[in-house]
């Protein structure tokens, strides 16, 4: 559900040339995007906790005090360190089986971050081409290509992403399949809308006319001019790819038992739920961080990079 | 602190719920699910059993509350003949079908509605056969149609049944949901109006409740039938609160919303016992769960493996973790509820060592295999899921390494009866109280050919024993087969018994007399309200 | 006018057959085979197997499978679920009202506190207010709603007992639904209370769903309100030293709500689409819940119409949205 709700807070697609750095030249344009970027503070905040995920999926290995899979079975469901009956050798307490808690939320960094990257590498690669296909034939082809995209946006995105894992099967690898479908349509409007603004262009008639080729026109001279909107939106999409995989594990569609994914380890943790408060609540309060880094980042990277907000 | 804070907030929960309306003596059960349907001879699901066969039908036997004894219904006797090949039931007088907004009897229960209900379901050509799909699995699964030669009248109160062999449990059978009888007028009314499926979306039976309204995933409403043949129900409304997450029934049981609830949640068995509003009734259950080793592969081909990998495993710790102490291990295919039982038989300890050893004496290392995990709960197999964690964590210490496989539940049934797992867990949850009904549906070599004998073991000397024991009438006789094939099926190894499920239902403290069905069924007749 | 309505319908049909094959081939993908599954544990004869697939069809080629299936959709007919045996029409449409029930509730939810909150926070651009409801909103925005509702109901219905914990109302009241919609349904019937306990079960339920369009339009109210106020009428308004209370209220506001309005509306086809994952937590009897139970229950015929209905209704919503969009803003009539 969230995934088309991204639509609302996405960049118009009226991506311009960023005036910012021909009207002050010295600036470099590194240093002016950083500018802006550090301007808001709660982006710099997202970006430091995307930075600290990443460093805790890279070092899971050397920072977890235990390994995901071991089951400690002397200690079941024990609670957090601070807690009566609970001990500083599992920090945040043990699940039904008896593994760190701790330890698994530090390996599910892995999983959420490497669905995010497998998910916005899929989605916007493929996106982006049928877009530049679509803007550059208008034609017969553009128009399938829309209304292809369209009929994929008329089904709410969970429950196509549900359907699609239930016929692949459902594990972790197929749920990725099935969020970069959803989300690619995304892109491909974005795309298209970006390149139809460029065509228009002084710049690309003029490449045109010297005979520049096909691929050369999109990939080349237009895609990078289109590069903004589709960097924000890149990483919106990363946020939802992890929310989405985690819904999906929460319906016992997604990654499989004994990932410790965050959305399968809630959904294991139900029953739970009035005995032992701390394995509902922390895998949660792991993928909320983890989505809000990303959407902090993202409205950061909109407000450098789209100068038409940055202005207002 | 916070257990302070909880009960002070169950007082007010409590007294929230109670502000509904008061009616003269409701029980409000908070079931599972939905029913598939009112017509028990159509499904297959014990939730449709629930709120269909109990409440609303009767059968011409039926199991005493509470037991497995089959005991008078709408037949008042039975007699079989010499041969076993004839049983006259003489039928129940004066018995009223209920009185709906479509349909008002114009005559008592009698022999007409027994042969309906037999014949839609044997005849093909019957008129009612094909009527909402047509599909009788129960009839089918329990062969039904091949062991009922003709179901004939005798007179308005005397049906005969004639069998094509004999068969031992078949007043058992008769006993079983799929065996309620309906009304033959109603049907033939209904077909007249051209709407025949009526029959069974607006199901008439002789029970003592009758069906007063169904919305789907929300509630089911009956009222006690006041012309019941037994007598009227002690309470008045009957009431399913669908309810489909097991904490959240907790919860509401807690809060007073509903009386009584079924499959708790292990992991809230502990609270319940605790708690001074809740009766915690508890009883074994019919069933086992088990993991099946596919014999045809190597090396489960090799009956050591098969003890050692036995051996291997802490059930113990399964009982623990998976059911939350709301099981029992099971050395025997047999739940010990159920007759012939062997007590006798001794079970493989946990062992790792011996199972190195006897791995190793097998000439197997480094062995890569599977664990199918089922996607489903059941109550022989609360969480397959964890088990199989737990099973695979066993195993690595013996140096299997194993892969935890799970499928969606079809897919699953289907790709385990094709044989494509190395194991996989599974089980069984009893039809009929009849040892047959699990030895030799789950272990017989006509199983093993059919699927639904997982192992895919075909033992002669065991499977002679169930052939043998199937054509002996006499129980002692068929109590020694019985035993004896536990005995060959423990040394032979090709499953890991796991547990037999303790069923727990968790009532309120003012409900008097319900009765843990140990059939599975949840049956309020008879039930009282303080 | 009417040119434009019929042109965004027609630009409709091709999306909808597009759905009708998308459902109808997805379906027949699946790998479960739906008579197993009925069979359980116990397992089926192939002959009988083969039997029942030759009654629900499923032993036919795929073309031949879809002409069929068109042809009846043609006659209204969606055929039947494979496990209750009922019409599937009949099964939506008895769910449907629970689900449009919620949706509303959580629209308006989100709209009376995300639409004064987003007109507030642009106005007062940069203030504590503004920066908190950003944050509160981008958090809800973040939100994994399945986990918020768990930790409402541990909070209100565990800890507080305030609210029921599942369901549309407390089994107690008895009467016969005449629309479906709870809220009118206990108001026309004679219980009393059923109305505090039909509000009593949809408030948490509402909460979560409504969270996440809360946050969308507050943010969206927000920078349609910053992008209306530096606009040069806004600004000579101001200068002619019109108070600001009139400047937001008059000029800016009713300018702001154009995109506002449309952001909402498209908000309830996503809601009463997506309500998947909160109906399966607080076990509300509604379609997104329906379509969850026949995926994991293998009911094809179901999910296939399920599936189709479900986008039959997102598109309509969208379209009644894009035409009001028109009928507000011209421009865009013309410029289309």
């Amino acid at each position: 559900m969230a995934v088309t709700t991204n639509d609302a807070s996405a960049p118009e697609p009226a991506p311009r040339e960023p005036e910012g750095v021909t009207e002050t030249a010295p600036i470099h344009p590194v240093l002016e995007f950083w500018h802006y970027f550090s301007e808001n503070k709660g982006s710099v905040a997202g970006l430091f906790i995307v930075l600290i995920l990443i460093a805790l999926a890279v070092f899971a290995d050397v920072v977890a005090p235990h390994l995901p899979s071991e089951q400690y079975r002397d200690h079941l469901l024990q609670p957090p360190a601070w807690q009566e009956g609970g001990s500083w050798t599992f920090i945040l307490g043990t699940d039904p089986v008896g593994r760190d808690l701790l330890s698994r939320l530090i390996y599910g960094t892995r999983e959420s971050l490497f669905v995010g990257v497998i998910v916005v590498s899929i989605s916007l690669t493929v996106g982006v081409s049928l877009g530049l296909v679509a803007g550059f034939f208008p034609g017969i082809i553009g128009t399938a290509i829309l209304r292809l995209m369209d009929m994929i946006l008329a089904f709410p995105s969970l429950l196509m992403a549900l359907v699609l894992v239930a016929i692949l099967g459902p594990s972790l690898t197929n749920a990725m399949i099935a969020i970069a479908i959803v989300l690619q349509p995304h892109f491909v409007r974005l795309t298209r809308a970006a390149v139809m603004a460029e065509l228009s262009k002084d710049y690309v008639t003029a490449s045109r006319v010297n005979g520049a080729g096909i691929f050369r026109m999109m990939y080349i001279t237009v895609l990078p001019n289109c590069m903004a909107p589709l960097i924000v939106q890149a990483t919106l999409s990363f946020s939802t790819a992890i929310l989405d995989a985690a819904a999906l594990g929460f319906l016992g569609m997604g990654a499989q038992p004994p990932t410790p994914e965050w959305g399968t380890m809630l959904s294991e943790a139900r029953d739970f739920i009035l005995r032992a408060w701390w394995v509902v609540t922390f895998p949660g309060l792991a993928i909320l961080i983890s989505v809000l880094a990303f959407n902090l980042m993202g409205d950061g990277l909109r407000d450098a990079l789209d100068p038409k907000l940055k202005r207002s | 602190m916070r257990r302070q804070l909880w009960m002070a907030s169950v007082a007010i929960a409590a007294s929230v719920a109670f502000a509904g309306p008061l009616s003269a003596k409701t029980l409000v059960y908070c079931s599972e699910g939905s029913p598939e349907g009112f017509n028990p001879s159509l499904y297959t699901a014990g939730t449709t059993f629930d709120a269909s066969s109990h409440p609303i039908f009767n059968r011409l036997a039926e199991f005493e509350r509470g037991s497995t004894t089959v005991i008078p219904g709408l037949a008042e006797s039975w007699s079989a003949s010499e041969d076993g090949l004839e049983y006259t039931f003489k039928l129940r007088k004066g018995v009223k079908f209920h009185t709906t907004k479509d349909f008002a009897p114009s005559r008592d229960f009698n022999a007409d509605d027994v042969i309906f209900s037999f014949e839609r379901q044997g005849k093909k050509d019957h008129p009612f056969h094909k009527v909402s799909g047509g599909s009788y699995e129960y009839f089918e699964g329990m062969s039904m149609s091949e062991i009922i030669e003709t179901v004939e009248k005798v007179d308005d109160y005397t049906v005969k049944f004639v069998l094509s062999k004999p068969e031992a449990p078949f007043i058992a059978n008769l006993a079983m949901d799929f065996a309620s009888i309906m009304s033959a007028e109603y049907a033939d009314k209904m077909m007249e109006a051209g709407t025949p499926e009526q029959v069974d979306l607006a199901p008439v039976g002789t029970g003592p409740f009758q069906l007063q309204q169904y919305q789907k995933d929300a509630v089911i409403r009956y009222k006690a039938n006041a012309d019941y043949w037994g007598g009227k129900a002690p309470i008045d409304t009957l009431i399913f609160a669908i309810t489909p997450d097991a904490s959240v029934r907790y919860q509401k049981l807690k809060a007073g919303e509903c009386h009584v609830m079924p499959y708790p949640n292990p992991a809230d068995i502990e609270a319940m016992k605790s708690d001074s509003d809740v009766n915690l009734l508890e009883q074994e259950g019919l069933n086992v769960g088990y993991l099946a080793f596919n014999t045809e592969k190597a090396p489960y081909t090799d009956k050591r493996v098969r003890q050692a990998l036995n051996m291997a495993i802490d059930k113990k710790a399964i009982i623990d973790a998976v059911f939350q102490g709301a099981g029992k291990i099971a050395k025997n295919p047999l739940p010990p509820t159920i007759w012939s039982y062997n007590e006798a038989t001794k079970d493989y300890g946990y062992d790792p060592e011996g199972a190195k050893a006897l791995l190793a004496e097998a000439g197997v290392s480094g062995l890569k295999t599977n664990i199918w995990a089922m996607p489903v709960q059941r109550p022989y197999n609360p969480n397959a899921r964890r088990m199989a964690e737990l099973i695979q964590a066993d195993w690595a210490k013996v140096g299997v390494e194993a892969e935890i496989v799970t499928f969606e539940w079809g897919e699953y049934l289907k790709r385990s009866k094709a044989g494509e797992h190395d194991t996989v867990l599974l089980g069984w949850t009893g039809d009929n109280g009849d040892p047959d009904n699990f030895l030799y549906v789950l272990l017989g070599c006509d199983a093993a050919v059919g699927g639904t004998n997982r192992a895919r073991w075909c033992h002669k000397p065991f499977d002679d024993l169930l052939q043998k024991a199937k054509q002996t009438a006499d129980p002692a006789e068929r109590t020694s087969l019985y035993e004896e094939a536990q005995l060959i099926f423990k040394e032979e190894a090709p499953w890991v018994t796991i547990a037999h499920s303790v069923v727990s239902m968790p009532v309120r403290n003012e409900v008097v007399d319900y009765r843990v069905h140990p059939l599975g069924g949840h049956i309020f007749y008879g039930v009282d309200l303080k | 006018m009417l040119k434009f309505i019929l042109t965004r319908i027609g630009l409709l049909i091709p999306t909808f057959i597009g759905v009708t094959i998308i459902s109808f081939s997805f379906i027949r993908m699946l790998p479960g085979d739906p008579i197993e599954l009925m069979a359980g544990e116990r397992g089926i004869e192939p002959e009988r197997h083969a039997q029942l697939m030759a009654q629900f069809g499923f032993d036919k080629p795929l073309w031949e499978q879809y002409l069929i299936f068109m042809g009846k959709l043609l006659d209204g007919d969606l055929g039947v679920s494979i496990v209750t045996k009922k019409p599937i029409f009949d099964e939506f449409f008895t769910l449907f009202p629970a689900t449009l029930e919620l949706a509303l509730f959580a629209i308006v939810f989100a709209v009376v506190l995300g639409l004064p909150a987003g007109i507030i926070a642009g106005v007062k651009r940069g203030s504590v207010f503004d920066h908190t409801v950003m944050g509160i909103s981008l958090t809800g925005f973040s939100m994994p709603i399945f986990w918020w509702g768990l930790l409402l109901i541990i909070f209100f219905s565990g800890i507080l007992g305030w609210t029921p914990v599942s369901g549309r109302i407390s089994v107690l009241y008895y009467f016969e639904p005449v629309t479906g919609f709870m809220l009118i349904d206990t108001l026309l019937s004679d219980e009393k209370g059923a109305f505090r306990s039909a509000i009593s079960h949809l408030i948490l339920p509402a909460i979560v769903l409504g969270t996440i369009p809360l946050a969308v339009i507050a943010r969206q109210t927000r920078s349609a309100m910053l992008e209306v106020l530096s606009e040069d009428y806004v600004r000579t308004a101001r200068a002619k030293g019109l108070p600001p209370f009139r400047v937001v209220g008059l000029h800016a506001l009713r300018n702001a709500l154009i995109p506002v309005i449309t952001v909402i509306g498209l908000q309830i086809g996503v809601l009463l689409a997506g309500a998947i994952l909160t109906e399966t937590i607080f076990a509300w009897p509604g379609v997104g819940k329906w379509m969850v139970d026949s995926i994991f229950r293998r009911d094809y015929p179901s999910v296939q119409g399920g599936l189709m209905l479900v986008a039959a209704v997102v598109m309509l919503v969208n379209l009644i949205v894009d035409l009001l969009y028109g009928l507000i803003n011209p421009r865009i009539r013309h410029a289309r």
